[in-house]
């Protein structure tokens, strides 16, 4: 099947798409965006998460079929004009980032966070990223790494 | 941080370009990881790629008694499919002895062994191939018992050579004398999986010489082209690696996984061939962590000095090598732990059985030991009457101290000064009494299964030992190639090794290490690949005492040429390659005794838990720990292994087991296997030690390990503490905590 899509708002159509092929499989070995990480692929680790118009979700169990016209933003597409976000930034300044392969997952869904609660407390940083696995930091510097990127957004965005 | 001795940095008078060793310098590595640009082994693609899969026994222990491969290569699409027939020279492989076959030699030894190969042009097509290969089974009895794979009675082998892989043997002094308390306890360890999230993958291109350029994510890329190229009957020179992105180890890269398969199918076909497992395989291609039985008898006087231990561990190795000789070798000498124990007796067998392969993960036998010898430690103090630190104080072994092998101790020892610094760290407040708690607060969660009735807060303290480096005589080296030149108008330098870098950050320290060896701040870290000389495993915590002393080195060769960098101009290189090794250890003998080891590096936690005695679920509030890591080379490098090594303690004490039944695997998954997530993770404080070894380039001391060793112990003394109950077996469960495991069997 032929797939059209809107990805970094960029508009995107491939073909010979097999109808059991996910959102993540189409990403990374149709599109060339590999960024978004193939971890469990069944929705436990978090290290695929993308934004489907606007809403984090797991690429891995979004069917590539359903994201037929629709607008996806992934870690390739989070920066902005060339630079870091500030959560991007962040990640690297704090030690948030080791073998890095929850990052891309873990800096959308921060994103995320912090654009529907600014300032969040630990208790719902822990919430928002429980969803998102990491295996080398212990979760220590990330949570320095988003209350860091908070302050510096408060900071641009009155 | 603390620093109660200046190490020598060894660089005195010389000017250190910013971002040198002790600062704290981002890694190379950070940017292209958050945008998503950097390249791990499954993310690596080539035009005309084919893909490959691997058929698995399904059963522990079975003979395939008929494989026909026809109906699979009958389906469009597929290029190849390859058995053991295929394997183009030596059949088996391993890493301390080639014991496991490429393919089923026709004989399964556990569950998940690689039967057949399959390349196609979209792993849908492969995978549905792989299925239609028609397999027939004579299924066996699998020997599932370690304790029966010791029997001498015992007539099913899994091997020929016999079930004990090895069977180490350490004594010192004499234990028949005699003691005012006596404590004996069993204990049993569950198989930890390193659950790294990148899965196992590479990119194998044939090459137009006939040979093959893998990509693949590895920790020790010269053992992995060893053992490829004697499989494909390659010169090694014929098979280059080059390390792709890694997305972490722990020990569970050390073994090979698909690099044989991947070559053979791009050799087999032509093509290049990527290869990446699922989660679920992901359980079968890696070793796990052994499990383990312990029995320990501990004797001290009534004032509290150990006077000896007995003690028996048995490894589980399951089906094949793997590392387990040399987890035996760590498991028995650092078996006594941190602590000076006059009279040792210790035998430790790692033995073979249709278990699940284990071999190397983060802490490699010392992580199992220390559950044993410090919940020992717990019930000697509480019969003694002694506060558990204070007990441990009293026998903490020092510099000058003598290990169990006869090893003294020559460098800092500070298992007092770690264990006194988590007893005196501030206490976290106790929980608010409130009628409104807040749930996230509490054990259970917002899954809302308790208000606090029934919530009792318990603390716990354990120390570890962990070597350093490789032990027991193994010529352990490393090569770096340190080049120096002037690029628009400016020295650089650019540093080739092949130390894998897995996340822990090796090429972060390198940049810092030629900065401040030669004063230059552009510094560019070379791929890691086969074409310059080995760097060992980035394995034993050893990666930054190993090739962060081989790039020092090769830097004070350059500077011998080149005292002066300013000198150097456009069209001069200077260019040094030094083979770097660590002072000489070597072998035990009969009874145990020998220099086995170069390094020791000491932590200590302190656990507070909240635990939920009535449903038997634990929260930890707050993890405190002290570890010695000799020179902080980089901070927020050591901060970040110090809280991840914690947390993989953590999942091991309350949740982490790769359950097997009779041989199989039943939660290969990561709904079923759990790790820790940032709502397991509680807060940490950490002090950190630099006591200064001697020994060791800028007196450092290895930092990944040690943590994964101490906190474990700590968070079941604090549920112990809480509950009352004896905890024996880790990872704990609801049901030890409430007792319906006791009534119900």
């Amino acid at each position: 099947m032929r797939v059209t899509t809107t990805v970094n708002g960029e508009r995107r159509q491939v073909e010979d798409v097999w109808e059991g092929e996910s959102l993540l499989y189409v990403l990374r070995e149709r599109m060339g965006l590999p960024g978004s990480k193939n971890a469990c692929e069944q929705g436990e680790c978090g290290s695929c998460t993308v934004y489907l118009d606007s809403v984090p979700v797991c690429a891995c169990l979004v069917a590539a079929g359903q994201a037929e016209g629709r607008e996806i933003r992934t870690v390739e597409g989070l920066g902005i004009d060339d630079e870091l976000n500030p959560v991007q930034e962040a990640f690297v300044e704090a030690g948030a980032v080791q073998c890095g392969f929850c990052t891309p997952g873990l800096v959308v869904a921060a994103d995320d966070l912090l654009d529907r609660v600014p300032q969040p407390s630990d208790a719902d940083i822990r919430e928002a990223l429980a969803g998102n696995l990491c295996r080398c930091t212990g979760y220590e510097q990330i949570l320095t790494a988003v209350r860091l990127a908070a302050t510096r957004r408060a900071k641009v965005v009155p | 941080m603390t620093a109660p001795i200046q190490p020598d940095t060894g660089v005195s008078g010389r000017r250190a370009a910013a971002g040198g060793v002790g600062d704290n310098v981002t890694r190379p590595d950070g940017t292209l990881k958050v945008t998503g640009e950097f390249a791990y082994s499954s993310d690596l693609w080539a035009d005309d790629m084919l893909w490959g899969t691997t058929l698995r026994s399904p059963h522990p222990h079975t003979l395939i008694t008929r494989l026909d491969v026809g109906p699979a290569l009958a389906v469009p699409g597929v290029h190849a499919v390859l058995t053991y027939d295929d394997v183009p020279a030596q059949k088996v492989y391993g890493l301390e002895r080639a014991d496991q076959p490429v393919l089923c030699d026709g004989t399964a030894r556990y569950q998940g062994e690689p039967i057949a190969i399959v390349a196609a042009d979209h792993p849908e097509t492969a995978r549905r191939a792989a299925s239609r290969i028609v397999v027939e089974y004579d299924v066996l009895d699998p020997l599932t018992d370690p304790r029966q794979a010791i029997d001498p009675a015992t007539t099913q082998q899994v091997h020929p050579t016999g079930n004990v892989v090895r069977h180490l043997v350490i004594r010192k002094g004499d234990t028949s004398v005699s003691a005012d308390v006596v404590v004996t306890g069993d204990y049993e360890v569950g198989m930890q999986d390193q659950a790294f999230l990148g899965p196992e993958s590479g990119l194998a291109v044939p090459a137009d010489d006939g040979g093959v350029d893998l990509y693949v994510a590895t920790q020790w890329l010269h053992v992995d082209r060893d053992q490829v190229a004697a499989c494909l009957g390659l010169p090694s020179d014929k098979v280059r690696i080059t390390l792709a992105g890694v997305g972490g180890a722990f020990g569970a890269r050390e073994d090979l996984s698909m690099q044989i398969h991947a070559c053979m199918l791009a050799l087999h076909t032509g093509k290049p061939v990527k290869m990446v497992y699922s989660r679920e395989e992901s359980f079968f291609g890696h070793v796990h962590r052994h499990p383990a039985l312990l029995h320990y008898e501990h004797g001290a006087s009534r004032e509290g000095r150990l006077l000896y231990v007995t003690a028996e561990i048995i490894l589980d190795g399951g089906a094949y090598m793997s590392s387990t000789p040399a987890v035996v070798g760590n498991a028995a000498t650092l078996g006594v732990g941190p602590y000076d124990v006059p009279n040792v007796s210790m035998d430790c067998w790692g033995v073979y059985t249709n278990n699940p392969p284990c071999g190397a993960m983060r802490g490699f036998g010392a992580v199992q030991a220390a559950f044993g010898y410090e919940s020992q430690m717990d019930r000697l103090a509480a019969e003694l009457g002694l506060d558990p630190v204070e007990f441990r104080l009293l026998n903490a072994m020092s510099e000058a101290s003598v290990m169990p092998t006869g090893q003294v101790i020559d460098f800092p020892a500070p298992v007092a000064e770690v264990l006194k610094r988590v007893s005196s760290a501030p206490m976290p407040p106790e929980r608010p009494d409130g009628p409104e708690p807040d749930l996230r607060d509490l054990p259970g969660g917002v899954s809302n299964t308790t208000h606090g009735e029934g919530v009792v807060r318990g603390v716990g303290y354990a120390v570890g030992i962990k070597n350093v480096c490789y032990s027991e005589g193994f010529d352990d080296y490393s090569t770096a190639r340190v080049r120096v030149e002037v690029a628009a108008g400016r020295p650089v330098a650019s540093v080739h090794t092949a130390a894998a870098e897995v996340g822990q950050g090796v090429v972060t320290l390198l940049v810092q290490v030629v900065r401040t060896e030669l004063g230059i701040d552009e510094v560019t870290i070379l791929p890691a690949d086969t074409q310059v000389g080995s760097a060992g495993s980035t394995s034993a915590s050893r990666q930054s005492y190993m090739t962060g002393g081989a790039v020092r080195a090769a830097c004070q060769a350059v500077r011998a040429r080149l005292p002066d960098v300013s000198a150097l101009r456009e069209g001069d290189v200077v260019e040094e390659t030094v083979e770097w090794r660590h002072r000489a250890t070597t072998p035990l003998d009969e009874r145990g005794q020998g220099n086995a080891h170069v390094q020791y590096a000491f932590a200590a936690h302190r656990a507070v838990v909240d635990v939920d005695v009535e449903l038997g679920l634990v929260k930890v509030v707050e993890l405190a720990t002290a570890q010695d890591v000799g020179k902080v080379m980089n901070p927020t490098g050591v901060l970040g292994q110090i809280y991840g090594g914690s947390a993989q303690g953590l999942g091991l004490a309350l949740m982490e087991e790769v359950q097997v039944s009779n041989g199989a695997i039943r939660n290969p998954s990561f709904t079923d296997y759990l790790i820790p997530t940032i709502l397991d993770m509680p807060p940490m404080q950490v002090d950190v030690l630099e006591m200064a070894d001697p020994h060791a380039p800028y007196g450092l001391r290895g930092v990944g390990e040690p943590p994964t060793i101490s906190s474990t112990p700590a968070i079941v003394a604090a549920v112990r503490a809480a509950t009352g109950r004896a905890l024996t077996r880790i990872p704990i469960r609801p049901e030890h905590i409430t007792g319906m495991g006791e009534t119900l069997g």
